[in-house]
C-alpha cells in the first residue's frame, strides 16, 4: 500500500516483452519498478510447479539500474519454499545509440538449489533437476556471481538482443558455466494514437526469444543442455502497468516440455525524488 | 556454519555499497540535471548530418496530439506537465529548444544525454520520437501555451 502512494504523474511503461532475454534499455532514472512474475512449468518425473519472484528494479542513473528479486516456488503435492534473493546491476557502457548497444550485468544469487525461477538456463540445467523433492533440494546453496553482456540494437521498431552470460559459483570448486539468450520483438503499431487508450495496438509489443545451456568450463557445448523457445508478448497499459505473457517449449528432452510464463508490473516515477524528500533533500 | 555467515555478511557488504553508490549517484544526478543554461550547449553537440534530419510528420495536426500524450506519459515527469522545466529537466520551452532543428531534438532524444541524466529513448519506435518532436516544437517559446 505504501508503494501506491509513491505513484507520481502518469507514466506509461514502454517495457519489452522479454521474461529471460534482456534488451540495451534501462530503467528511467529516479523510477521505481515493482514486478511480478510466475513460471508454472510441466515435470516428468516428478511433480510440476509454479515458480514465482519479485522484482524491484530502479534506475539509479541514466546508465545504471539495479535491482533486487526474491524468489520461491510451489511444487505441487509437495510445498511452498522461499528460495533465495539476487542482486543485480546493469550498467550502459556506451554513452550514445549505436547499431549494437552494450550494456554489462552483474548479479549475485544466494538462493538454494530448490530455485526454479529459470530466469536464466545455464552450464548443464535439465529438466531433471527439479524432480527432486523440496526437502532435499532446499538443502543445497548457491553463491554464485553471473555476467552478462547484452547486446541489443532497434531498427525500425524491430529490437533484436543477444545475451551470453557466464556464472561462477563462489563457495565449492565449481567451473564457470556458460548459457544464452536472445530475442527479438516488435510493437503492434508504430505510430501513437492521439487519444489515451488501453487496447491501442502501440501498447502491445509482441515477440519470440530463446535461451540455454552451453554446458560448463570442462564440457563447453550442447551435450546434456536444455533449450527453449518461447513466443512472448507484453501489454503497456496507460495506467503505469504492463502485463506480460509467454507459453516457452522444450526444444529437446531434457527440457522442460512446457511453460508459463506470465508478469505483472507496475512502474512508479519519481519515486527517487519522492523518498528524498521525506528525508529532506531536494531533488 | 562459518562459510554461511562470511557469505552473509559479503552479502550485506555489497548491499550496503550498492546503497551508498545509490545514494552518491542522485546525488551528483540531482547537481547535473538541475534546468541551467549550459544544459543546452548538448543541442550545439548534435552531429550536422542528424540536425539537417526532417520531421517525416510535419504538418501532421495527430502527430502533434499524439506527441502531447506521448510527453505526458514519458517526458511529463523530468520535463514539467507544461514542459517548462521540471525537477530533472530543463524547459523545453526555453528559446534554444525552440529554435533547434527537428532534427536536433530527433537525435536527443534517440540518443539521450546518458551522462546527465536524460535516458535514451530509442524504445520509442522512430515516429513516437517524431510524434514528440512535432510537440514539442508546437508549444512555442516561453510560456506561449501549445497550439493543439
Amino acid at each position: 500500500m505504501a508503494l501506491l502512494a509513491l505513484g507520481g504523474l502518469p507514466a506509461q511503461a514502454q517495457e519489452s516483452p522479454y521474461f529471460v532475454t534482456y534488451d540495451h534499455y534501462l530503467e528511467e532514472p529516479g523510477s521505481l519498478e515493482v514486478e511480478y512474475f510466475s513460471n508454472l512449468a510441466t515435470q516428468r518425473g516428478g511433480r510440476s510447479f509454479d515458480a514465482y519472484w519479485i522484482e524491484l528494479e530502479y534506475g539509479a542513473t541514466a546508465w545504471w539500474t539495479t535491482e533486487l528479486y526474491l524468489d520461491g516456488q510451489s511444487t505441487f503435492g509437495d510445498s511452498t519454499i522461499f528460495t533465495g534473493f539476487r542482486l543485480e546491476n546493469r550498467f550502459r557502457l556506451l554513452k550514445s545509440e549505436h547499431f549494437i548497444n552494450p550494456v554489462l550485468y552483474i548479479e549475485y544469487e544466494q538462493i538454494s538449489e530448490a530455485d526454479k525461477i529459470m530466469k536464466e538456463i545455464e552450464g548443464h540445467d535439465v529438466e531433471a533437476d527439479h524432480a527432486v523433492p523440496n526437502a532435499i533440494l532446499r538443502q543445497g546453496h548457491n553463491h554464485e556471481l553471473e555476467l552478462k553482456l547484452l547486446l541489443s540494437s532497434t531498427r525500425n521498431g524491430w529490437n533484436f538482443a543477444l545475451n551470453p552470460l557466464a556464472t561462477k559459483p563462489l563457495t565449492g570448486g565449481d567451473p564457470w558455466e556458460f548459457g544464452y539468450a536472445m530475442g527479438v520483438s516488435h510493437p503492434l503499431a508504430l505510430k501513437a494514437s492521439a487519444k489515451r487508450c488501453s487496447f491501442c495496438r502501440e501498447n502491445f509489443v509482441a515477440g519470440v526469444e530463446m535461451y540455454g545451456g552451453l554446458g560448463d568450463r570442462p564440457s563447453f557445448g550442447l551435450w546434456q543442455t536444455s533449450h527453449y523457445l518461447a513466443p512472448v508478448v507484453a501489454w503497456n497499459l496507460p495506467s503505469s502497468w504492463t502485463l506480460r505473457l509467454s507459453p516457452g517449449f522444450g526444444l529437446n528432452d531434457r527440457s522442460h516440455q512446457f511453460l508459463l510464463r506470465w508478469g505483472v508490473s507496475r512502474e512508479f516515477s519519481g519515486f527517487g525524488s519522492k523518498v528524498a524528500s521525506w528525508f529532506g533533500g531536494q531533488r | 556454519m562459518i562459510r554461511s555467515a562470511r557469505t552473509g555478511g559479503g552479502a550485506l557488504l555489497l548491499a550496503a555499497v550498492l546503497l551508498v553508490a545509490i545514494a552518491d549517484a542522485q546525488t551528483n544526478n540531482s547537481g547535473e540535471q538541475s534546468p541551467a543554461k549550459s544544459v543546452y550547449a548538448e543541442l550545439a553537440k548534435v552531429p550536422a548530418k542528424a540536425a539537417g534530419r526532417h520531421n517525416p510528420l510535419e504538418g501532421d495536426s495527430e502527430a502533434v496530439a499524439a506527441g502531447a500524450k506521448l510527453f505526458e506519459q514519458h517526458c511529463a515527469e523530468c520535463h514539467g506537465a507544461k514542459a517548462d522545466g521540471g525537477k530533472k529537466g530543463p524547459s523545453l520551452r526555453a528559446e534554444e529548444v525552440q529554435q533547434a532543428t527537428p532534427g536536433t531534438l530527433f537525435w536527443l532524444l534517440t540518443n539521450g544525454v546518458v551522462r546527465k541524466g536524460m535516458p535514451v529513448w530509442s524504445r520509442l519506435p522512430e515516429p513516437q520520437r517524431w510524434q514528440l518532436v512535432s510537440y514539442i516544437k508546437s508549444l512555442g517559446s516561453s510560456q506561449a501555451p501549445p497550439k493543439q
